[in-house]
Parts: C-alpha cells; sequence; structure tokens
C-alpha cells in the first residue's frame, strides 16, 4: 500500500537548510497497524505528511496504491486527501465555528457527496464514534475527547483505506485516550490500514509493528513483542 | 451547504471583526453614494440641459443672409445676398430631405401699447409651421397663428410667456387689443412656458409674433431675415446644408462653396456636440466617484488579507480534509465580493432615497432649471453594479490567491 523508496525531506529557512528526513525506506502493507515513535524532531510528523500527501518530498519515490505520487498535481494530491487518507490531529483540528455534524460533513461536501447520502453517512459515523447526541454542538461546547471522536469520524467520511493519526491522544486523560486507542484498534480490526504517530506506551503496546525514528532516519522496525 | 458554510464562516468573520468590517461597509457605502450621485447629478443636467436645448426646437438649421467672399461668373466678391419670402418654397422643391421649412421676419423696438403700458419689443413675422419646427405651441385657451391668418394677412398675435406676464400681469390677454406702432392687434395666443438654451435672435418668450404676410404688409420688409427648415431625421442636415448652398447660389449667382454668401446654424450638429461635452462631463464626475470607491477597495483587500491570516488554520485543516486550492480561492473572493456588494446594495439604497428625495423638494426656481435634478437611471445603476464587481474581484482576487498557496503543512503548524 505505501511504499517510500530513499525519501529526503529538507527544509530551507532563510540561510539554514534542515534535514528532517534523511533516506527513508518503508513499505507498509495493506490493513497494517503500525505505530511511528521517536524522540521529537525526529521527523515523524513529515513522514505522515509526506505519506498522507499533505508534503511532499524533496527526493526519493513514493508509490501509494502502486502510483508515482510525485506525478500528482495539486488536484490530485487533493483528492487523495480527500477519499483515500483520513487525518487526525494531536490539536483535533476541527473548524471552531461549525458544529459536529458541519465538522464531519466538511469533507463529504469536498467529495460532491448529495445531501441525503450526506447525512445517512454523518449520522452512522456520529453514532460509531458515540456521539450521536452531540451533534448539533460545537467543538468549545465538548470535552477533548470528544472532540477527537469527532475528528474521527470527520476523517472516515469518505471511507479512506488509510488512517494517518499524529498523536491522537497527546492532549487527553488516559480515559479518554483509551476510548481514542480502542476506536483505532476496531479500524483495524475492518480493515482499514492504520498508522499512529504516538509516545503513549498504550497504543504502541496494540499496533502490528512499530517504526522507530530518530534524527529522520528509520532506526528500527519490529513488533512490539520485541521491545 | 456549501453556501450555508461559506455564509457562517462569514458570520463568524463578522462577529470577530465588526468594527473594521463596519468601517469597511460605510467606506464602500460612501463610495457608491459619491460616484452615484455624481453620476446622477450628471444624468440630471443633461436630462434638463436636453430639454431645454429643445426649446429652440429638433432637427432644424437656420439659414440667413451674408455677403459673398468670391468672384463668381463676372461679379466680383462683396455683394449682398438676400432672401426672399419665396425662397422657402424654392428650397423645399429643390431638396426632398427637408420636412418643414418657413421664413421669419424680425424686427427690433416696436413700439407695442396695451391700455396705459408701453413697450419696445422684438416683434417677428412667422408662418403657422413654427409651431412644429419652433415649438411655438400655444397654452390653452389660446391658438396659434394658422393658414387663414397667414392668407387673409390678418392682425393677430401671438405673444412670448414672459412678454404677456409683462404687459398683461395675471390678465387673460386672449381677445384682448394691443397696438403694435399704434396698429390694433388681437391677442389669439400665449406661448407655453419653455427654457431655451440656444436662440439666434432674443428667446422666444419675449417675443410678440404676427403672421408673416401681416407683417410684411406692415413693415414693408423686402427681405426675410431668416429661413428656418427641419430635417427628417439629424444624419441628413450636412446634406441638405450642401443642398442649400447649390440651390441658392444657382438662384443668386454666387459660388456654392462660399460659405459666407449665406449663414447656416445647424443646432443639430451643435446637439451632436452638447452630447459629446455631457459624456465628458459624466466620464469626469464617475472618475472622481471611482476613486473615491476605489479608497474602500483598498479595505476590503485589508480585511480579506488579515481574515486569512487569522484563518490560516482553517485552510489547512480544509486542505488537509481535500479542499483543492481553486475552493479556497472561491471561498474568499465570494467573500470579498459579498463584502463588497453590502457596501455598494447599502450605498445605492441610500442614494436612491436621496435622489427622490431631492426630486420631492418643492424648489421652483432658475438654478433647478438649468442644474436639473439627480435622476439614478438604471444605466447608472449598472454601472455602479459593474465598478462594484471590479472592486470586489480585484480586492479580492490577491488576498485570495494568497489563501490558495498557502502551505497546509505550515497552517496547521500555526497558532
Amino acid at each position: 500500500m505505501i511504499i517510500m523508496h530513499d525519501i529526503i525531506k529538507t527544509y530551507i529557512t532563510g540561510q539554514v537548510t534542515f534535514q528532517a528526513l534523511r533516506g527513508i525506506n518503508l513499505h507498509i502493507k495493506k490493513g497494517e497497524f503500525v505505530a511511528i515513535v521517536g524522540p521529537s524532531g525526529s521527523g515523524k510528523s513529515t513522514l505522515m505528511n509526506i505519506a498522507g500527501c499533505l508534503d511532499i518530498p524533496t527526493r526519493g519515490s513514493y508509490l501509494l496504491d502502486g502510483k508515482q505520487v510525485s506525478a500528482f498535481n495539486s488536484n490530485q494530491l487533493a483528492e487523495i486527501r480527500n477519499k483515500k487518507v483520513g487525518f487526525v490531529f494531536q490539536a483535533f483540528n476541527l473548524l471552531p465555528y461549525a458544529t459536529a455534524y458541519e465538522n464531519v460533513e466538511v469533507p463529504l461536501l469536498f467529495a460532491g457527496v448529495n445531501r441525503r447520502k450526506r447525512k445517512e453517512r454523518i449520522t452512522r459515523l456520529l453514532g460509531q464514534v458515540g456521539l450521536a447526541e452531540k451533534a448539533a454542538n460545537k467543538p468549545t461546547e465538548m470535552s477533548g475527547g470528544e472532540m477527537q471522536r469527532v475528528a474521527i469520524a470527520r476523517a472516515l467520511a469518505n471511507e479512506p483505506d488509510i488512517i494517518l493519526a499524529d498523536e491522537p491522544t497527546g492532549n487527553l486523560d488516559s480515559k479518554s485516550g483509551q476510548q481514542i486507542v480502542n476506536i483505532f484498534h476496531e479500524l483495524w480490526k475492518m480493515g482499514k490500514t492504520v498508522l499512529i504517530i504516538t509516545h503513549d506506551s498504550n497504543i504502541a503496546g496494540r499496533v502490528e509493528r512499530i517504526i522507530q525514528l530518530k534524527d529522520g532516519q528509520i532506526e528500527n522496525s519490529h513488533s512490539p513483542a520485541a521491545v | 451547504m456549501q453556501l450555508i458554510i461559506l455564509y457562517n464562516t462569514f458570520i463568524r468573520d463578522f462577529r470577530k471583526q465588526k468594527k473594521r468590517i463596519t468601517l469597511t461597509l460605510i467606506a464602500l457605502a460612501w463610495g457608491t453614494i459619491s460616484i452615484m450621485l455624481l453620476l446622477a447629478f450628471g444624468e440630471g443636467l443633461h436630462q434638463q440641459l436636453s430639454i431645454n436645448q429643445k426649446g429652440t426646437g429638433e432637427n432644424i438649421g437656420i439659414l440667413w443672409s451674408g455677403q459673398t467672399t468670391k468672384a463668381y461668373r463676372g461679379m466680383g466678391k462683396g455683394r449682398r445676398i438676400w432672401l426672399y419670402k419665396e425662397d422657402p418654397e424654392y428650397l423645399a422643391a429643390q431638396i426632398p430631405e427637408i420636412e418643414t421649412i418657413g421664413g421669419e421676419y424680425s424686427r427690433w423696438g416696436v413700439q407695442i401699447r396695451y391700455q396705459d403700458k408701453v413697450l419696445n419689443e422684438h416683434v417677428t413675422g412667422i408662418p403657422p409651421c413654427y409651431r412644429e419646427i419652433r415649438n411655438h405651441i400655444p397654452q390653452e385657451g389660446g391658438r396659434m397663428i394658422n393658414r387663414i391668418d397667414m392668407d387673409e394677412k390678418r392682425r393677430v398675435v401671438f405673444l412670448g410667456s414672459n412678454l404677456k406676464k409683462r404687459m398683461f400681469e395675471d390678465e387673460d390677454p386672449i381677445g384682448k387689443q394691443i397696438l403694435l406702432n399704434e396698429i390694433p392687434f388681437t391677442v389669439i395666443g400665449i406661448m407655453i412656458e419653455k427654457i431655451q438654451m440656444g436662440n439666434y435672435e432674443g428667446m422666444d418668450e419675449d417675443v410678440a409674433a404676427i403672421p408673416a404676410t401681416t407683417f410684411k404688409a406692415i413693415f414693408g420688409d423686402l427681405y426675410l431675415d431668416y429661413i428656418v427648415y427641419r430635417a427628417y431625421h439629424p444624419d441628413q442636415m450636412a446634406e441638405i446644408e450642401k443642398k442649400i448652398y447649390r440651390a441658392l447660389g444657382v438662384k443668386y449667382n454666387f459660388d456654392p462653396t462660399d460659405d459666407r454668401a449665406i449663414s447656416i446654424w445647424d443646432i443639430a450638429s451643435s446637439s451632436r456636440e452638447f452630447n459629446n461635452m455631457m459624456l465628458g462631463i459624466k466620464i469626469f464626475l464617475g472618475i472622481i466617484g471611482f476613486l473615491t470607491l476605489l479608497v474602500a477597495g483598498v479595505g476590503v483587500a485589508n480585511i480579506m488579507y488579515v481574515s486569512i491570516k487569522e484563518r490560516t488554520r482553517e485552510i489547512g485543516i480544509k486542505m488537509a480534509v481535500g479542499a483543492r486550492k481553486s475552493l479556497i480561492l472561491y471561498q474568499f473572493l465570494v467573500e470579498a465580493l459579498i463584502i463588497t456588494f453590502s457596501g455598494g446594495f447599502l450605498g445605492m439604497s441610500l442614494s436612491y432615497i436621496l435622489t427622490e428625495g431631492f426630486k420631492r423638494l418643492p424648489l421652483e426656481n432658475q438654478v433647478l432649471d438649468f442644474m436639473g435634478r439627480p435622476t439614478v437611471s438604471l444605466e447608472i445603476g449598472l454601472v455602479v453594479i459593474t465598478i462594484l464587481g471590479i472592486l470586489g474581484l480585484v480586492s479580492g482576487i490577491f488576498p485570495a490567491m494568497r489563501a490558495a498557496s498557502t502551505n497546509p503543512v505550515e497552517s496547521l503548524r500555526y497558532e
């Protein structure tokens, strides 16, 4: 599903160049449940952004479902982010002025789904994450765990194959965090490919594979039992 | 739903930047009012001046005698060319483009007496067709000189509205006797009040007009002072002028290219010049208004830039869940247009109210007779809407393009 070969990402800020990724080789199979761990600044988020087509590598090849991502134009990349990939962020990144319902609706609007189908799907998704009765609430009226569940519902809106989560439990208390982890676990069991950046050993213990990053390179890739 | 999201975003932005948006709306409304009012005054002026100009007559040319400046067929230059009472008929027969034609006698300093009031006035001898071509239209209760007056050389007089006021004040003069050089004349009609921009010999409101035949019989003038003709269409004026020179050149033996032998004043051509001048004035007023509006446009662009900066994160989120760049572009462009048109609509409504109010003011004076009243026409509305649209697009496109070129990774990190 995800095949990266020798991915390099360089940021240039004024005179300073910073190499966030220094030659990543990675192969993630369809339906895999993977955690990416590593100290801050090791390139975890950059790797995730590239995997989700939010960012493009400076060099190297990235095959997503066998297709070369560097060949896509900005509209095609937007379509991948809309339909193939679902993002979940540490800071939730919900639209503050929109209700839970409207937040989940955004990717459906971009995908051009009709009103009836949108309603059907949003209701099902909010039910799935246990927030059916919070549909009309705005993010300011919800707890962190609830906001993150809305964000997950949004990520699932267009039924993507891949879920990318960047420290999804980082801003949550342990109980809410546990709920979120359970949801990811269920998603994986339903056949989604799940890629989570985390510091949380609770998550790391439940995945199939842990990829350890350090200084922009993969230091280690192993199953959790090996820890 | 897409519209609702755009709308919600706009409302949220409005709440956040209430003061800034309100000020910009005021600036837009102000700019729109100034451009609307300037154009409306221009339009009012144009309409009033057109009415005033038509006082003399439409599509008409005025012909009078002159002096040759070229030797022709053995005759030296400096010869006077006179117009005779048969000439109008002659010209009408020669030139099919002429719709109506008539000759006029004119004399100043004629004593007019009514009871103990004595005035020295301008008297003209005119044909009945002056009713049509020179707008000698009678007020209710009276009539204009007619064919029988002409044939019988009746002693009847048709008075200009101002002369009537000076002689009769509030009295009804129809049927009364007045004395022109001690010859009794019956007043048959008063000319309607009209405002006249161009004149060739005094204003019509001060004239005492009698039948041309009566005039010739009493004063014994040998020559016509003027011949006035009207074309079927204003485009024929130049052609008619050329043909008049040719026809009279043949009759009175002068060189048809000798433009001083007779003189012609083409009122239609001066009305064309007048229209061009008015267009110039309107464009000038429009530019002033446009510049005012432009300042408001800068305000819109400013708001959009601030709004985009504040919404960097929102843009990033939308891009992360699959918004195309074009969608972000449209969103901000539409917002700029909404702001522009809201301000514009406010300004247009206010200017409409202002001009309507001005029209209803019971003002009746000479200034208004020349200035006219500001008029908002559909044309002006369309011009202003077009300008607002361009303004909204221009002041929205650059901020919107910046928003669309946002890097989603960076904007998600933006706090």
